[in-house]
């Protein structure tokens, strides 16, 4: 279950709730009788803010103290503000205080209604403009969301975090060690409102059709599903970019079968284009095309059975030619 | 001079070579297609999907009346192996075609109704029918199937060696039919041995 928040906020914003570091005594209580060690967190242990907020946000079920009563009592944790621990400690932003986002209202309990309405800091808002990341190019991969049909069908609620759950957000096309990893982590985002009406209504009152049935012209579509990324097909491509954002309308995606089965395949220019992942597994190219990618009838010709079919056919036709040539000489 | 005549191919087995020859000249063109597609000007990759899969199917069954048809008539005793002496044999025929024939030396394998093949005619049958088709066809199955095809063979992709054991195997079997139409053409008239595979009658070169 995700959390998402799709509001904006105005950078000042953002610097301000830094400054507030109130920590009331409730607070405290609950740090101390958080028994946080396991092992796997220790190299890289999260903020002492963030396991804090975890202590009721990363189970099921929390604890508090009734104020009214005085007595300690359990209650049930909304499923959709669930935190997965583990997965946000894999994540890039594993080293941050949930304050550093949301605001640090939040460390009082219980919440205050008001602080569903503050809005909150956008990606931009930190990777922007920032040259430690500028070989991500944030700027230029905004430009062509704002190009894709999400943005132009949705508007302004439509962001980065629609897509990407910044809690547990991992760089996987530059870091994974094989291409099917990247297939499934991408195709998840997808699926995440495609494949669900929930999250899907959070952004359009339109009906939506089963992804099985949308694509029944498509053969194999299982096999293609498993094995390519949606935005092959639904993004035009950009070389220049790791990964092309620019969605397109369902009338512009890819529909003509050689654009990849061939052997100018785009596929090479987009989904096999992360060649860094055959040297991060030692692999040369033919190896990558044999191990690593998936198996893509025309795209995939081996050179060597190529010349060796040519040869075959050639030593054929002539020992034909040179019969016939007899078999007319001593008619 | 009256031409002697012998019913060689029964009428199953013609229907079996009818749909078998087209069949496969079809799978042969949209699978060229298939794979260099892009470059290909022959037919598109849909097109050639639909039309290979359907030929594919049709030769697939079309081998079962083959099959049992040998299986269960007196034509299955033309192709049984003897091993003893094959390779003479097979050098005798060899010798023939590249020497004697041109000599106009009478063929050291004269066919008759005990032997409607000379040695190299038989094995090539033999090794296309009974090796290469069957391979052929339970990879073009899996191939439209490939959801039961083993994902991993150690690292190589299990759709990528069906593939390349496929192409292979079709390169091998265009090749044949290469072969095969020339050699069919042998005789007095390079016509005749054509007609009796559509009327089932041979004549005799004599
Ligand atoms: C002489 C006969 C045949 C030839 C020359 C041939 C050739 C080919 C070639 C070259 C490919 C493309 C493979 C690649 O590029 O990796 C292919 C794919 C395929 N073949 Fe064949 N094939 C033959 C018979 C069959 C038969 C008998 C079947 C079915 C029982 C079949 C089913 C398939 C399937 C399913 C594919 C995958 C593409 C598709 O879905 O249509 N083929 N074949
Ligand atoms: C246009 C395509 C074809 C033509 C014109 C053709 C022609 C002939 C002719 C003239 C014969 C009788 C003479 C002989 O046995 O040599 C024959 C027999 C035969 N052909 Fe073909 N053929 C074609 C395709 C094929 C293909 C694709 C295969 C198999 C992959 C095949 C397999 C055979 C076999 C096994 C026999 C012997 C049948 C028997 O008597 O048991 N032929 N063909």
């Amino acid at each position: 279950m995700r959390v998402h928040f799709l509001t904006e906020v105005h950078p000042s914003y953002f610097i301000q709730n830094h400054m507030l570091n109130r920590i009331p005594v409730l607070f405290i209580l609950v740090l101390l009788t958080c028994g946080w060690n396991s092992a796997g967190q220790e190299n890289n242990p999260l903020k002492e803010g963030a396991k804090a907020c975890l202590r009721c946000h990363g189970e099921p079920v929390y604890t508090l103290i009734n104020s009214f009563t005085d007595q300690s009592q359990k209650k049930m944790m909304n499923p959709y503000l669930i935190i997965d621990s583990v997965k946000f400690h894999q994540g890039v932003h594993r080293t941050f205080n949930c304050t550093d986002c949301h605001d640090s209202g939040y460390e009082t309990y219980p919440h205050s209604a008001d602080l569903k309405m503050m809005p909150m800091a956008n990606c931009l808002d930190c990777h922007g403009g920032d040259d430690t990341y500028a070989k991500y190019q944030f700027e230029r991969i905004d430009e062509e969301f704002i190009k894709s049909i999400h943005v132009q069908h949705v508007g302004d609620k439509f962001t980065c975090s629609s897509c990407h759950d910044q809690h547990y957000y991992q760089s996987v096309a530059r870091n994974a060690s094989s291409v099917q990893e990247i297939v499934d982590y991408n195709n998840e985002m997808c699926k995440d409102c495609h494949g669900s009406t929930a999250k899907y209504r959070l952004l359009t009152d339109k009906m939506q059709r089963p992804l099985n049935e949308i694509h029944d012209w498509l053969p194999n579509q299982q096999l293609h599903f498993d094995n390519v990324r949606c935005i092959e097909c639904h993004t035009q491509v950009t070389d220049t970019l790791m990964v092309s954002h620019n969605i397109l309308a369902k009338e512009q995606a890819r529909k003509n079968c050689s654009e990849c089965h061939s052997a100018n395949s785009v596929l090479r220019a987009s989904l096999y284009k992360y060649e860094n992942l055959q040297s991060r597994s030692g692999k040369g190219t033919l190896n990558a095309v044999i191990q690593n990618e998936s198996y893509i009838i025309g795209a995939n010709q081996v050179p060597a059975l190529k010349i060796l079919s040519i040869i075959f056919l050639v030593l054929a036709l002539a020992g034909i030619f040179t019969h016939s040539f007899f078999r007319f000489l001593k008619k | 001079m009256t031409t002697e005549k012998i019913y060689f191919y029964p009428v199953w087995l013609r229907i079996w070579h009818g749909f078998n020859a087209l069949g496969i000249l079809l799978l042969i063109i949209t699978g060229i297609s298939l794979h260099w597609s892009g470059d290909s000007p022959l037919i598109s990759f849909k097109t050639s999907v639909l039309l290979h899969n359907i030929s594919g199917i049709v030769v697939s069954v079309s081998y079962l009346l083959f099959f049992f048809g040998n299986l269960f008539t007196s034509n299955g005793f033309q192709y049984q192996v003897k091993a003893k002496g094959l390779a003479k044999r097979l050098m005798k025929q060899m010798r023939y075609y590249a020497y004697g024939m041109f000599r106009h030396e009478e063929p050291p394998f004269p066919l008759s109704e005990k032997r409607k093949f000379n040695p190299l005619q038989k094995y090539s049958y033999i090794l296309v029918m009974y090796i290469c088709l069957p391979i052929l066809i339970l990879s073009g199955l899996a191939l439209m199937f490939p959801e039961v095809i083993i994902e991993k063979v150690y690292n190589f992709s299990g759709i990528f060696l069906t593939a390349l054991l496929h192409s292979i195997l079709g390169f091998m079997v265009s090749l044949f039919l290469i072969i095969h139409l020339y050699v069919a053409s042998i005789g007095k008239n390079p016509l005749k041995n054509y007609r009796s595979i559509i009327t089932g009658w041979h004549e005799m070169n004599h």
